[in-house]
This record gives C-alpha cells, sequence and structure tokens, in this order.
C-alpha cells in the first residue's frame, strides 16, 4: 500500500484554477521530485497536503487513511514533516528550542505538568532535549544548539529548519526548496545531508527544487508541473529527454 | 570626552567588582539586617535628623515636601539601607557563598525556601512600620500578578488584550461576593450563611473561585477573537473591559456605582505573598515549558508553528484563560486587601497602568514584569506628592523607556531561578582565596 496517496486533487484560488486532476503516489522510503516553472502550482500542491489548504475537490490518503481537510497540526503529527521555501524560524527562539518545539504532539505531561513542574515534565522535557540534541548532530549542527536562530548564517538556518521538520518524527519528509538560496558549497552539503538523512531514517522525501543537477541526482521518480497540471512524471533519464518538459521548463540547448 | 565616560564606568566596575561576588543570600540577610536595623534605631535616628518619623518610602515624600529635609534624608538611607546592606553582604560573601553552595547541593527547593523565607521576613518587618507601607506592599504585589499575567498574553503571545481590568473586575467581585454572602453579617445580603470563623480557610477556594469567572470570562473574548489574528483581539477586548465595568455599574444587587465594601481583611501581608509566589512559579514554570514556548512559536510564525504539530487555537486559548485566571485571583485579593471595591477602580487608568508595567518592565520576561511592577509602583507613590506633575514624570520615563529600550527594561529573558540564588563564587575560587591567604 502506498504511503502516501493524492488522489484527483483540484484547487481553486477564487476564478482561478492552480491545481487541476493532481495524482501522487510515493512508497515509503521513495525520493521523489516536483519541479516546474515559477508559479506553477508547486507550494500550493505541498500546501493542499499537509492541511494549509482544504482542496476544491480530490482526497488525499496517509497510510490509508484519508486526512484531506484534517487541520495542519494534525496532519503533521500524523507523519508529514515539512520546510518551507522562505524561512520561517521563530526569531527569539535558540536552535534547540526550534527542534524541541516540533515534539508538542509528543508531549503527554499535560497543563499540570506544564503550570506545576511534575516529575514527569522534567523526564520527558530531559528526553526531548536529549532527542532534539542527537537531531541536531545529525544534520552537523549540535555546536549551534544555544544560538538565536537569526545570528546564524543561511546555510544553518536551513539546516534548523530541516532538523525541526525531522523533529516531528515524519514518515514524509516535505522539503520545499531545500537549496534556495544557497552557494554551491551549501549546496553540496545540504544534498550529503538528505542522503544521509534518506540512509539513516528511511523516511520517504517529496521535494521542490529548481536546481536540476540536485534533483536528478536525488530523486528516483520526478514530476513536472505547468499551470497547475502534470505535464510528465517519470525517472530522471525520462524527464530530462521528455520534448514536453524541455519545451515548458528545461528549455532547449542552443545549437553550436 | 569618550576617554573620560569609560574612566567612570571602568572605575564603577571596579568599585562594583567586590559586590558582584555576593550571592542573593548575602544580599538578602544584609536587607534582613538593615530592616530591623531600621525597626530598632529608625525612629531616633530619624527624630534626631530632623524628622517627624521614620521615612516611609525612603525619604521621597518627606523630600518631595520639604527639600530642606534633603541632606537629613541622605544620611537616613545610608546608614539605614545602603551602608548596612553592603557592608553584610561583602563582609559575608564568602560564607554566604559556601551556605548558598550547600543549600543548592542539598535540594534546590530547600534553597528556595530559605530565599523565600528571608525575603517574606524582609518584606514583613519593612511593612511593620507602618500601615501605609503594608498597605503599598500588598498592592504592589497584586500588581505584580497582574503585570505577569498580561505578559502572558501581550509578551510571550504577542497579541494586545485590553481587557486586563475587566478580568480584575469579575475576580474582584466575585471574591467579594461569595465571602461577604458566605462569612460576614452585611445588610445586604443578611446574616452568613456559614460560620464566620470559616473564612479565612475558604478563602483559597474563594479565590480559585474568582479566577476560574474571570476565566470564563475570557473565553468570551477568546472564542470569536482567536479565529484570526491582528487587531480584533485588541478591539473586543477593549469592549470586553467596558461592558464588565458597566455590567457592575448597574447591577444594583452588588451595589452599582457606588460600590460594594464590608469584605472581610483575609489579605493579610503573608496570603498576598504566598499568592503572589504561586502566581510567579506556575507562570514561569509554564513559560520554560515546550508547551509554554510553543506561545512564542505562534507569535512569531503561526504557520510554522502549526506545521511543526502545534495545536495553535489550543495554545492560544489555554495561555489568555490562564492568564485571565491570575487576573482574577489578583482582583479577588486586591478586593479584600482594600475591603472595598467599586466599578471605577477597572477603568481605562488600570488599563493604562497594568500595560505600563509589562511593558516597562520588558515584553516576554517574568523578571521584566517583576521589575516592572515593583518599579512602577513604587515610583508611583514616591511621586504622590506632585499629585499632577506626577502624570507627567511617570509617562515621560514611559517614553524614553520606549525609545531607548522599545521591549522594555529587561525583554526576552529567561528566569532561570537555580541562575538567581547560585553562589557567585566558584568553590574552588573560594578554596584558591582561602590559600591564597
Amino acid at each position: 500500500m502506498a504511503l502516501l496517496r493524492v488522489e484527483n486533487m483540484t484547487h481553486w484560488f477564487g476564478g482561478l484554477r492552480a491545481v487541476h486532476n493532481y495524482n501522487l503516489t510515493i512508497e515509503a522510503g521513495q525520493i521523489r521530485g516536483l519541479i516546474g516553472p515559477n508559479g506553477a502550482g508547486k507550494t500550493t500542491i505541498f500546501n493542499l497536503i499537509t492541511g494549509r489548504y482544504r482542496p476544491t475537490e480530490g482526497h488525499i490518503y496517509l497510510d490509508g487513511q484519508e486526512i484531506t481537510g484534517l487541520p495542519p497540526h494534525k496532519i503533521a503529527s500524523m507523519g508529514i514533516g515539512r520546510t518551507f521555501q522562505n524561512l520561517r524560524l521563530w526569531r527569539h527562539m535558540n536552535v534547540l528550542d526550534h527542534v524541541k518545539m516540533a515534539h508538542y504532539s509528543k508531549i503527554t505531561y499535560g497543563l499540570i505538568g506544564a503550570f506545576f513542574g511534575t516529575a514527569k515534565r522534567h523526564r520527558q522535557e530531559a528526553e526531548i532535549e536529549e532527542r532534539s540534541l542527537a537531531l541536531l548532530e545529525l544534520v552537523g549542527i549540535r555546536h549551534l544548539a544555544d544560538q538565536i536562530v537569526t545570528n546564524l548564517p543561511y546555510g544553518d538556518q536551513r539546516r534548523v529548519e530541516l532538523a525541526r521538520a525531522l523533529a516531528t518524527d515524519p514518515k514524509i519528509l516535505f522539503l520545499d526548496e531545500p537549496t534556495a538560496g544557497m552557494n554551491p558549497d551549501e549546496l553540496i552539503q545540504m544534498m550529503e545531508i538528505i542522503r544521509h538523512i534518506h540512509a539513516e531514517l528511511g523516511l520517504a522525501i517529496f521535494l521542490i527544487e529548481h536546481r536540476m543537477k540536485f534533483v536528478m541526482d536525488l530523486c528516483e521518480i520526478i514530476q513536472t508541473l505547468v499551470f497547475g497540471e502534470v505535464i510528465a512524471e517519470g525517472t530522471p533519464d525520462e524527464i530530462r529527454n521528455d520534448p514536453k518538459v524541455i519545451d515548458a521548463y528545461l528549455g532547449k540547448e542552443v545549437e553550436t | 570626552m569618550s576617554a573620560n565616560h569609560t574612566g567612570i564606568k571602568s572605575r564603577l566596575q571596579k568599585m562594583w567588582q567586590p559586590f558582584s561576588q555576593v550571592p542573593m543570600l548575602g544580599w538578602l540577610v544584609g536587607a534582613l539586617v538593615a530592616v530591623g536595623l531600621e525597626m530598632s534605631v529608625g525612629t531616633p535616628l530619624a527624630r534626631f535628623l530632623g524628622m517627624s518619623k521614620i521615612p516611609v518610602l525612603f525619604g521621597f515624600t518627606f523630600v518631595l515636601k520639604d527639600p530642606l529635609l534633603i541632606p537629613g534624608v541622605i544620611v537616613y538611607v545610608l546608614l539605614i539601607y545602603i551602608l548596612p546592606i553592603g557592608l553584610i553582604a561583602r563582609l559575608t560573601a564568602r560564607p554566604m557563598n559556601r551556605l548558598a553552595a550547600k543549600l543548592l547541593n542539598t535540594s534546590m527547593l530547600a534553597s528556595v525556601l530559605v530565599h523565600l523565607i528571608l525575603l517574606y521576613a524582609i518584606l514583613h518587618l519593612w511593612s511593620d512600620i507602618s500601615d501605609y507601607r503594608l498597605l503599598v506592599t500588598r498592592l504592589t504585589l497584586v500588581a505584580v500578578m497582574l503585570t505577569l499575567s498580561l505578559n502572558v498574553v501581550n509578551g510571550y503571545m504577542g497579541e494586545f488584550s485590553c481587557s486586563h481590568p475587566g478580568f480584575m473586575a469579575l475576580g474582584a467581585y466575585t471574591a467579594s461576593v461569595f465571602s461577604i454572602v458566605l462569612f460576614v453579617q452585611d445588610n445586604r445580603f443578611g446574616p452568613p450563611l456559614l460560620p464566620p470563623g470559616l473564612g479565612p480557610f475558604a478563602f483559597p477556594l474563594i479565590l480559585i473561585l474568582s479566577g476560574a469567572v474571570s476565566a470564563v470570562g475570557a473565553l468570551l473574548v477568546a472564542i470569536p477573537s482567536f479565529r484570526t489574528r491582528g487587531d480584533y483581539l485588541a478591539i473586543i477586548s477593549l469592549a470586553f473591559m467596558f461592558i464588565v465595568k458597566s455590567l457592575f455599574e448597574n447591577l444594583e444587587i452588588v451595589g452599582g456605582a457606588r460600590g460594594l465594601g464590608g469584605q472581610p481583611h483575609w489579605a493579610s501581608l503573608p496570603i498576598v505573598f504566598l499568592w503572589t509566589i504561586l502566581c510567579i512559579w506556575t507562570i514561569n514554570n509554564f513559560v520554560r515549558s515546550t508547551l509554554g514556548k510553543a506561545l512564542n512559536a505562534v507569535r512569531d510564525g503561526e504557520l510554522a508553528a502549526d506545521a511543526m504539530t502545534v495545536n495553535t487555537s489550543r495554545t492560544k486559548m489555554v495561555a489568555f484563560l490562564f492568564a485571565a485566571f491570575w487576573a482574577g485571583v489578583a482582583g479577588g485579593l486586591f478586593a479584600h486587601i482594600l475591603g472595598y471595591v467599586n466599578p471605577g477602580t477597572f477603568d481605562l487608568k488600570k488599563l493604562a497602568e497594568v500595560l505600563a508595567m509589562v511593558y516597562f518592565g520588558g515584553l516576554n520576561s517574568v523578571v521584566g514584569s517583576i521589575v516592572g511592577a515593583v518599579s512602577y509602583n513604587a515610583l508611583s507613590e514616591a511621586l504622590r506628592p506632585l499629585e499632577l506633575f506626577k502624570w507627567i514624570i511617570i509617562p515621560l520615563l514611559l517614553i524614553l523607556v520606549m525609545i531607548f529600550r522599545p521591549t522594555g527594561l529587561i525583554a526576552f529573558k529567561d528566569f532561570d531561578v537555580r541562575k538567581l540564588l547560585e553562589p557567585k563564587q566558584k568553590p574552588e575560587e573560594v578554596e584558591h582565596g582561602l590559600a591564597a591567604r
């Protein structure tokens, strides 16, 4: 059974059809890519699946369970973690607290624990902290744990977002342009980190990306989205050679 | 110019250097000795220096009325407060550091209790001098509760709520009605329903109940306004405040605009002190837990918070109701301190005061709220003889704070109790210091 299945999803923003008849199946452990020109509706698809918008039509199933229309925090706690295209970090919080915060749905000490500082709370907070530090280690920024995020360089902020998304314990990780604004060095590092977490945690990854080398190297299957519709789906080689994709997005090489 | 400036700064730093090693315990013992000294020799000393009685608020009142007393007041404050506290803190720094370390090693709780007992003893002795001091101390403690609870909403959650006087009024009236109906012979409500001797024991329950009533009131504000972000909460909560005020103005059964009197004087200093500590403790616990820090996540990026499994509407609701609860408790205490409430107390001026204390002290900070409430109240009492000018000086100060520290004096700081109570010298250093001798 597919881990994530989207069936015939269509979404309208008023009179604008942003996504049309979108279908997706992701198996456990798969890395998939979503490419397409600006404004094609890639981020909208992310927002639809993660519950920020409710699709006008269609159904979304996670692990066979319908999640269409559930609030985002529910969907996140059921196993879809995500990062954002424009960093959305909490500017007054330090790195460790970011990762701890993403454990919110697993906290069971309740309000009594929060108000009165019970033993259960201290135990649980300590566990969360330990796990958070391990995740920071995984993305290679453990030494920055007590830094306020706004003081960090851009590449490290991206890693904080990644660690935070991993802390929600996702079965699928949605990465919205994980290398946007990165220099070539940071890009290579990010690619290694994504490979590393994929190998380490065995989760499925669904990513939006504009850098073709990155997508082609990482993904098993790639979808190309143009004006809200999937025009091609296949392996990197198939996509690279698909005339429709070349026409709409990749562009032809100039013959010399 | 700048060299001169740094010269002064470094000299001040050098002067302060020996005191930086004094632990909290040392300061508290010093202050305790100072208030004890004032109790025993304060009156004769004050008479000797030309004052009619002990200057209640460090002589501000005397000085503002009669500038000729300035030297006397300075000598008094120096002899009674500054010199004893400074000397004792400095001389006992080493043993106090060792004691503080030992206490912390035994248990956090023991250490906190010892410090709290000392703090209470200081407040008790200090306010024993006059009824006025007692009143100011208790009202200041109530203000601390109010400020802290509003900071949860306006600071930690980053919304702008204006209904705190309303919640306070709900709490004040609920507590008053219950204690009068149940335990007091009153010509409005008739004979007490329960033996008055039980009253002080039921008082905590009455306060919790009044907090709960405020929380229910908060629910009425929260349900319509938390669906969206932005100015809605500010507007709805302001409306709520006025509704509550006019509700009590028109409710003849509780005295209408004339107010309601005859509350028994159960809100003594130890009771108010205990409730304040409880309030600070629970709020500090809350905002330092991951559940409480979710408030900051909601404030700084609700979308991201949602995607990170944070139940944002529950988080906001809980915090808002929690804040209202403490405002209600503060209101109940307030009514029993004064033994009288009227709706006029809970108006825009009260709102301005609470907001001023929050923003003056510092957003998103427990220490900030305590500092804000205490300094605002002290200032407000000290400048009382200036009458109208007080309301020029205090706003001016607020404006200055907003210009130079836009988020308040001590903003965005965790209140780490352990750090506060820690010995300020490492044990090795102590040993080293001894060896060097």
